[in-house]
């Protein structure tokens, strides 16, 4: 059954009707019209639909709207707003890392929770962190340049 | 276009662009003198072709003919045109173009087309006369304003200047006077050392929309009152639905309405969620129809055999069989499997079909044919079907089709008019692409003196081309198939090309990042690296033997050579193979360095890439293309395989149809190699160059010659059987 609720996106409260199970993907896209957060898999393998919740990376498709309660989301759209994702965004442009550009905002995503836990990620930490976002176009070689650059920018 | 073929017996894809591109010249430049773009757009604005309008206000729009898929076309395109127009280049909009074959056909293709990587190589010359003419009518403007030689003014940045008289007048201030003047039929263009844009760093026009989530791709179009659907079309080739029961689908909330339609299913909702849990909820039967017997095995036996009697003649040169007397005859044969495109963006299309109209929004690479396509399937006249046209993300090849506009409005006929939203799931999107076909070649060759001396070379596999493209498949001939196997570039004396069409049973086959040149260089490059084994040579040193009329190439592999250490020791299991090719008139090698493990695994190390891709529009998006090519074509090479059981395809996401990811991507590093020719096609060409660099290097590193793909692991495994 529908239910009335209340999320926090990006620091409003969004009222919406969904059911418990919902994702918080479609609940996004389809209910609230916030399109930046993308539908690859529907079984976070691919990472496209990744935002964060209290700052930590989730995957939105399998995020039932049930669980969130009064947590805070943050999607692609704001994620500008916080230093590190405006670091992340900027060095993505410098380099030009972006293709098709439809996986980005899940790479950025999770690129700004990279960078927010672990401010001079090396290598390893880079691949652990970003090795569930799936990029077709295959950005990663600048994608792990951009993350350095925007580490670097922040001292 | 300096590299010919000796002799060719029939068309080639180069001698296709060089024929048609003309044409294309006719077409971009016959347009009347009347304003292009939006319907309503406000009068009194300047558009002396179908590219450029300039408005009152100094707005200058740019409109694509080529869509923008990822490959940076968009910024190349407004690059040319805004360096020959002297447009302010930071200030210039960009328009997706509407349909229209007329006004934005491909020159090579004659239709509107994104493809083929030839979105520069077909439009270069049209550009630049587009952006030359408005120019050259917007100075004549000037120039009569302020009675002066025309010749006396020059332009810069969106402004005509008289030097002489210190006067300026905008491009905005000049619109009404240029709107009088025809277009000239000759343009002077610029000489390419005076080039203010083209060849510079530039960013990308799509890209800072991207990375804030703002870019509206065609998934992403939203419209009041639209519905959400999703689909499951019979999950065997052929098949129809025989019966569907849809009473727990009706209970879901938010399920609206459930659709059977012949051979596909569509559960309607409020959302996608409610669309999709409807769908699960269906108990469907199918009728599996003619092809549930058909599995990948019957398809490769079937490929195998054909693939044993002569084929059509492409291409030859000298006698094979003469050269093959008395000498030894060395052969091998390499097989590719099907695979399917994988976009991030999964298939959607956004419709809204009413009694004498339909509009459709989606990204395709084929706007006109997504147009005539549905205009067909509803009976409207194609001026009744509006397109709208989006950034794509991901094409491939895969948007090359219009099939999920048409199944979009096959649900849309069953709604009253209402927009709906047709997504596919990934599952959807994999188990009904069209697939890049199975190909099986037999190369048969004898060496003389340490050289190649004879090389017969025998391609089969589907003719996506006589589906696609129908008047360009002639004399049996896919000349997309046989494409760099009929441009070779080495220098063989005796050279015999055959094409054996085989259609496998069931399965749709279409274009595949890369496209023909994937199979051939990936057969042509393991060969040579096997003849050179015979030979006794060093694979660059006997590829360069043989690359003396092709000195472009000649020259990117003696660079990549020099710049991914080529001969320095390696640790054991590790090898570095290489890979040349001439490929959308780009000429390109390639050196993979890779490990394999003693278990079979294989790890890049590391990859270099030298091209000669002619003028280069925009260097670091040639670089962008050529690390994400090279990383699709690897991870073909590594993981890609499509299988088919009882006429369904296996594989469903991205757990059994594998993408590399960041943890298994290696440096890659690549130089650009100056060049006054003509710009070269980039998009695909790395795709075509990874896998038989890598299959080299893994020969290098174990000594197993590989000859099908994706890699066979077990086969690698240190002390497995050769």
């Amino acid at each position: 059954m529908s239910l009335s609720r209340e999320l926090k996106i990006n620091g409003h409260a969004h009222a919406v009707e969904a059911p418990d199970d919902m994702p918080l993907l479609w609940v996004l896209r389809d209910l609230l019209g916030m399109t930046g957060t993308k539908f690859g898999c529907g079984i976070a393998l691919c990472g496209a639909c990744t935002v964060h919740l209290d700052g930590k990376p989730v995957r939105s498709c399998q995020l039932r709207v049930g669980a969130i309660g009064d947590r805070e989301i943050t999607t692609i759209e704001a994620i500008g707003a916080t230093p590190a994702g405006a670091r992340v965004q900027k060095a993505w442009l410098d380099l030009e890392v972006v293709q098709c550009g439809y996986c980005q905002c899940g790479q950025i995503m999770s690129a700004t929770a990279l960078l927010t836990s672990t401010p001079r990620p090396d290598d390893a930490d880079i691949n652990a962190a970003m090795a569930g976002n799936i990029c077709r176009c295959g950005t990663y070689v600048r994608i792990r340049e951009a993350i350095k650059k925007a580490a670097e920018s922040a001292t | 276009m300096k590299h010919e073929p000796a002799r060719a017996t029939t068309l080639t894809r180069r001698q296709l662009l060089g024929r048609t591109a003309a044409a294309g010249a006719l077409l971009a430049f016959h347009l009347p003198l009347r304003a292009q773009g939006k319907a309503g757009a406000a009068g009194g604005e300047f558009a002396p072709n179908a590219f450029i309008r300039i408005e009152p206000d100094g707005r200058t729009v740019l409109v694509m003919p080529q869509v923008e898929m990822g490959q940076g076309v968009y910024t190349s395109v407004a690059l040319i045109l805004a360096e020959e127009l002297d447009a302010d280049y930071s200030r210039v909009v960009l328009e997706h173009a509407p349909p229209s074959d007329k006004l934005y056909g491909n020159p090579i293709f004659g239709i509107q087309v994104t493809g083929n990587s030839n979105s520069i190589r077909a439009f270069w010359v049209p550009l630049r006369r587009a952006g030359a003419a408005a120019r050259a009518m917007l100075v004549t403007a000037a120039a009569q304003r302020w009675h002066v030689d025309p010749a006396s003014c020059t332009a810069a940045q969106g402004e005509v200047v008289h030097a002489p008289s210190g006067r300026k007048a905008a491009y905005g201030s000049l619109v009404a006077a240029a709107r009088q003047l025809a277009p000239p039929a000759n343009p002077p263009l610029k000489d390419p050392r005076n080039f203010t844009l083209i060849g510079k760093p530039q960013h990308r026009y799509d890209t800072p929309d991207k990375v804030a989530g703002k870019t509206t791709y065609g998934i992403d179009v939203m419209l009041p009152g639209m519905r959400f659907a999703t689909i499951a079309a019979s999950p065997t080739f052929g098949g129809r639905v025989a019966s569907v029961d849809d009473s727990a689908a009706r209970t879901v909330p938010g399920v609206h309405k459930v659709i059977v339609d012949e051979d596909l299913v569509a559960v309607v909702g409020d959302h996608m969620w409610a669309a999709k849990q409807g769908l699960a909820a269906l108990v469907i039967t199918w009728d599996p129809g003619p092809n549930a017997g058909v599995d990948s095995s019957a398809i490769w036996e079937d490929l195998r055999a054909a693939s044993a009697k002569d084929g059509v003649l492409a291409k030859a040169n000298g006698d094979v069989a003469q050269a093959a007397k008395g000498a030894e005859v060395i052969e091998a044969d390499y097989e590719l499997p099907f695979l399917a495109h994988a976009t991030m963006e999964p298939m959607n299309c956004t419709v809204q079909l009413r009694k004498d109209s339909c509009e459709v929004w989606l990204g395709t690479q084929i706007i006109s044919r997504v147009q005539a396509t549905v205009a067909q399937l509803t009976g409207l006249a194609p001026e009744k079907v509006t397109v709208h046209n989006h950034y794509i993300g991901g094409g491939f090849g895969r948007r090359l089709e219009p099939d999920m506009a048409l199944k979009a409005v096959r649900v849309a006929r069953h709604l009253d008019g209402e927009p709906v939203k047709v997504v596919w799931t990934r599952e959807e999107d994999i188990q009904h692409d069209i697939y890049r076909p199975v190909y099986r070649d037999v190369i048969a060759a004898t060496l003389k003196s340490g050289r190649i001396d004879s090389w017969k070379y025998k391609i089969s596999g589907s003719a996506v081309i006589a589906r696609w493209l129908p008047p360009a498949f002639q004399k049996g001939i896919d000349i997309d198939a046989v494409d760099s196997a009929v441009d070779i570039p080495y220098d063989i004396p005796n050279l015999r090309v055959e094409y054996v069409r085989v259609e496998p049973p069931a399965v749709p086959t279409g274009f595949w990042r890369g496209v023909g040149p994937n199979n051939n260089v990936f057969a042509t490059e393991s060969f040579i690296d096997e003849l050179a084994r015979r030979a006794g040579k060093d694979p660059v040193a006997f590829r360069l033997e043989m690359l003396g009329k092709t000195p472009r190439l000649r020259a990117a592999v003696q660079h990549v050579a020099e710049k991914s250490g080529w001969g320095q020791p390696l640790p054991a299991r590790c090898g570095r193979g290489i890979s040349a090719q001439v490929s959308f008139g780009s000429f390109i090698a390639t050196v993979v360095e890779a490990e394999v493990e003693d278990a079979g695994g294989v790890h890049l190390r590391r990859v270099t890439c030298a091209v000669d891709t002619g003028i280069a529009v925009s260097p670091d998006n040639i670089r962008a293309q050529l690390q994400g090519g090279l990383i699709f074509g690897l991870t073909a090479a590594l993981y890609g395989e499509i299988t088919i059981e009882r006429g369904r395809v296996l594989q469903g996401n991205f757990h059994d149809y594998r993408i590399l990811r960041m943890d298994e991507v290696p440096p890659i590093e690549v130089f650009l190699i100056e060049s006054g020719e003509a710009p070269g096609g980039i998009g695909e060409t790395g795709t075509t160059a990874g896998p038989p660099a890598l299959r080299n290097a893994i020969y290098a590193a174990t000594g197993v010659a590989l000859r099908r793909l994706p890699i066979d692991r077990k086969r690698l495994a240190k002390g497995a059987p050769t």
